[in-house]
């Protein structure tokens, strides 16, 4: 076969560097594949209380070595060490842990309500609730969320209603959304949290622009936008960045990196020889490398890049370092494209065991608290869900909506052809004897 | 002769591609090792090597304009776009870029690349996994568009797609990867198996761009429909027992019009039916079309069957749907009239 297509003009064909080796195409591969045997003790983590904890007013030109590190705050002992280690109550931490069991419980009965045919679709968390329920316990209730779909810790760390976040995943009569959202794109603006586009990272220039909007009004509050690291690749992420440095916007941008997109490694989004971090040098934006399985850890890098912002210092990205415990989602089998060793051998550990070891080496837990706690989280989850399928569970022949419902609220004022349409759709409804209503 | 289903037939095609062409490359997100979300390119990179068939950043943007780049340099991208509620991003690279390349540069450079997409509803993916876009793209002079409805027709229009030397949207009907689907979401799935167009030859064969299928010949009307929709109105024609003639258009751009012409001509009567929204879409055109060539052998209004102008519903999605009920109130319109 000839390196060159036929179409290719004979003078571009590279004859005059004939002595030369032929171009090759570097295509990432990750270390391990399904069958691989996985060993990470190479995988260069600095320690805990290693990174430096620059001043909130910090020019970011001086920092460009902290997105090469880690931020990590509880060490291998249980002890919260180094400049980052927040001086957070027990009771603080306690509620941080009460939020990230209550997290796993929800998403596990979820994920099963899935599997039982309730609902259509789920995203778990799992190994990844330190990373939302850490930045909820810093940011302020009105500071705004633009999350990803796999933010639901942001919710719960909020005290929004599982009952209210059950309803949306079972499409049901409860559901605000009225069923027209897939489930896990919640929206919930009481508690600070954007309605969650399927469409990757196009909520990333939208927290930039809610930011810019709160400093256009003289206002006290800042935005915090979530993305997957896979999504950093986005055409928006990068549209953020600029804009967010371009006019110091008060953003808090997090990249949550947990290794794997769907099947594709963090090395096929751009993260090989690099950090997802590094990433904010080019653009000028204060940057941090947060280990994202330590809650201690990423509550101190997110106030430090709230306070930042509120001092009107700008935005600040936040790479967190975590893995991604299971599948992408309940559409996919990770088996067929990682090796089953990864998730326990990934050296990050259990965020709910480390924030537990934490509070037990501190002397502010035990082991029989924490079982109760467990307990408590998972029969609060429990009764929600009972309440939640009073209202219904997505059925394909049981609607739990009127149909005339998918024309409103498109346009503030319905249009004529949008009333015809709706109009028609009953007439045809009818005629054909189905019930258009719920019955 | 094997019986497929259409990811099946996709993917034989894209083998036979590789195998015959080694300019042929593909890609996208979660195509290489994995083999695509839905498996369309499962075991190509095994077979071919990962400079052929590779996964991408998530960046629809950079896959077209790669792929535009690579094209230019004289290979056949076929691109990955995982669902057509996601091509957006792409849109610039593919409307002012591969559209025009060969037309701004006089045929200096040519874009002969394949961009293939899971599209349309019926599999409760919600507003952005449920989206038929492209009466977006028949509205671009440059990119040809085609829409397959079994796995015969796939494989041989997605070998045709891709040996073509201008850019071609190839939209992959999803809701009947695995099935026909005639609309009655609350009955069994039918397998592909049961299906003749499910026979599919294992080497290469070419269904010609631009040229309809006429599904079921018939007098009562005229019916035009792609894609998913084709299954739904056969279904209704068998049980009604109606006389319709059903024509699969396959490709829109360029679009069969002598078969569409022939045919009203004949039945006098004509039912659109597409699973996208109404305003702008397809149908529109192909009203306009049939008015304006059949308007003397018209003896009733030209009917549209489509999805409602509203975003796709997750849980409402068979009211969204134009299943069997909505197609059969059109017939009967076109027929009472
Ligand atoms: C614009 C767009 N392209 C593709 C997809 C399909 N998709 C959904 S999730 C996903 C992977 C995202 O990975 P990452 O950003 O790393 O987030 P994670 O799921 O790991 O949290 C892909 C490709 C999409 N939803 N939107």
């Amino acid at each position: 076969m000839s390196d060159v297509p036929e179409s290719e003009p004979a003078a571009a064909s590279g004859a005059r560097r004939s002595n030369q080796p032929a171009l090759v195409l570097h295509v990432p591969e990750p270390r391990y594949r399904p069958g691989d045997h996985v060993d990470f003790s190479d995988l260069a983590l600095p320690a805990a209380g290693e990174a430096r904890r620059p001043d909130i007013a910090v020019d970011p030109a001086e920092i460009r070595d902290l997105p090469y590190s880690l931020v990590r705050v509880i060490d291998p002992a249980g002890k919260a060490v180094g400049p980052w280690a927040p001086r957070l109550s027990a009771e603080r931490k306690i509620g941080m842990l009460r939020a990230m069991l209550l997290t796993r419980a929800y998403d596990d009965r979820m994920y099963r309500a899935q599997r039982q045919g309730k609902t259509s679709f789920y995203v778990k968390s799992i190994g990844e609730e330190a990373v939302s329920i850490g930045a909820a316990e810093a940011l302020d209730p009105g500071d705004m969320c633009f999350p990803s779909y796999r933010q639901q810790g942001l919710l719960i760390a909020r005290g929004w209603s599982l009952v209210d976040m059950m309803c949306q995943i079972f499409s049901n009569e409860g559901d605000r959304l009225l069923g027209r959202q897939l489930p896990v794109m919640y929206s919930a603006k009481q508690a600070g949290f954007f309605t969650i586009s399927g469409n990757l990272t196009t909520q990333y220039p939208q927290a930039v622009g809610w930011a810019m909007a709160s400093a256009i009004k003289g206002g006290r509050r800042i935005a915090a936008a979530w993305c997957g690291e896979g999504s950093t690749a986005e055409g928006d992420f990068h549209a953020a960045m600029t804009f967010a440095h371009v006019y110091r916007a008060p953003v808090i941008l997090n990249v949550v990196n947990n290794q794997w997109a769907i099947s594709s490694f963090s090395g096929i989004a751009g993260g090989e020889g690099t950090t997802f971090a590094a990433r904010g040098i080019g653009y000028g934006i204060a940057s941090l490398r947060v280990d994202g399985n330590d809650a201690l850890a990423v509550h101190a890098a997110t106030e430090w890049a709230a306070e930042r912002a509120r001092a009107n210092h700008g935005p600040t990205l936040i790479e967190h370092f975590t893995y991604r415990a299971e599948g992408h989602s309940t559409s996919d089998d990770p088996a067929a494209y990682r090796s089953a060793e990864e998730p326990p051998a990934f050296p990050l550990g259990d965020p709910i065991v480390r924030l537990k070891d934490h509070l037990i080496a501190a002397g502010e837990w035990d082991e029989a608290r924490h079982e109760a706690l467990i307990k408590e989280t998972t029969d609060e989850v429990r009764a929600a869900q009972r309440e939640a399928e009073k209202l219904g569970t997505l059925s394909g022949t049981r609607f739990n909506h009127p149909f005339e419902s998918i024309f409103e609220g498109l346009f503030e004022e319905m249009p004529w052809h949008l009333r015809e349409q709706q109009a028609q759709m009953l007439r045809e409804v009818r005629a054909a004897g189905i019930e258009a209503v719920k019955p | 002769m094997t019986a497929m289903n259409m990811v099946q037939a996709i993917n034989s095609a894209l083998d036979v591609c590789m195998a015959a062409d080694p300019d042929v490359v593909i890609f996208g997100e979660d195509v290489g090792y994995f083999g695509g979300v839905f498996r369309a390119t499962a075991g190509l990179q095994k077979k071919y090597g990962k400079t052929r068939a590779f996964d991408t950043p998530i960046n629809e943007t950079g896959i077209i304009g790669v792929a535009v780049g690579m094209a230019s340099y004289g290979l056949r991208p076929v691109a990955e776009i995982q669902f057509a509620d996601y091509i957006y991003p792409a849109f610039d690279q593919l409307v002012s870029e591969a559209a025009r390349l060969r037309y701004r540069s006089a045929g200096e450079f040519t874009a002969p690349l394949t961009v293939r997409s899971p599209f349309g509803g019926g599999i409760f993916g919600g507003q952005t996994h449920s989206q038929s876009p492209e009466g977006i793209f028949t509205h671009v002079s440059g990119l040809k568009t085609v829409i397959p409805s079994t796995p015969y027709d796939a494989k041989g229009l997605l070998i045709a797609a891709i040996e073509d030397n201008d850019p071609v949207l190839f939209f992959e009907p999803k809701r009947i990867y695995n099935g026909p689907f005639d609309g009655h979401y609350d009955r069994p799935v039918q397998p592909w198996a049961k299906h003749p167009a499910a026979e599919v030859p294992e080497g290469h064969y070419v269904i010609p761009l631009g040229r309809a299928n006429v599904v079921r010949e018939g007098e009562a009307m005229t019916i035009l429909a792609y894609g998913t929709m084709v299954h739904v109105v056969a279904g209704v024609l068998a049980e009604h027992g109606i006389d319709g003639e059903l024509i699969d258009l396959r490709t829109l751009v360029p679009l069969d019009i002598d078969a569409i012409e022939a045919s009203v001509r004949k039945t006098g009567r004509c039912v659109i039916v597409h699973e996208a929204t109404r305003t702008g879409g397809f149908g529109a055109e192909l009203s306009a079309l049939v008015q304006e060539r059949c308007f003397y052998a018209l003896e009733a209004p030209i009917e549209r069957v489509t999805g409602w102008d509203t975003p796709y519903p997750h849980s409402l999605e068979w009211a969204y749907f134009p299943g069997p009920v909505r197609v059969m109130e059109a017939l009967k319109r076109v027929m009472e009239s």
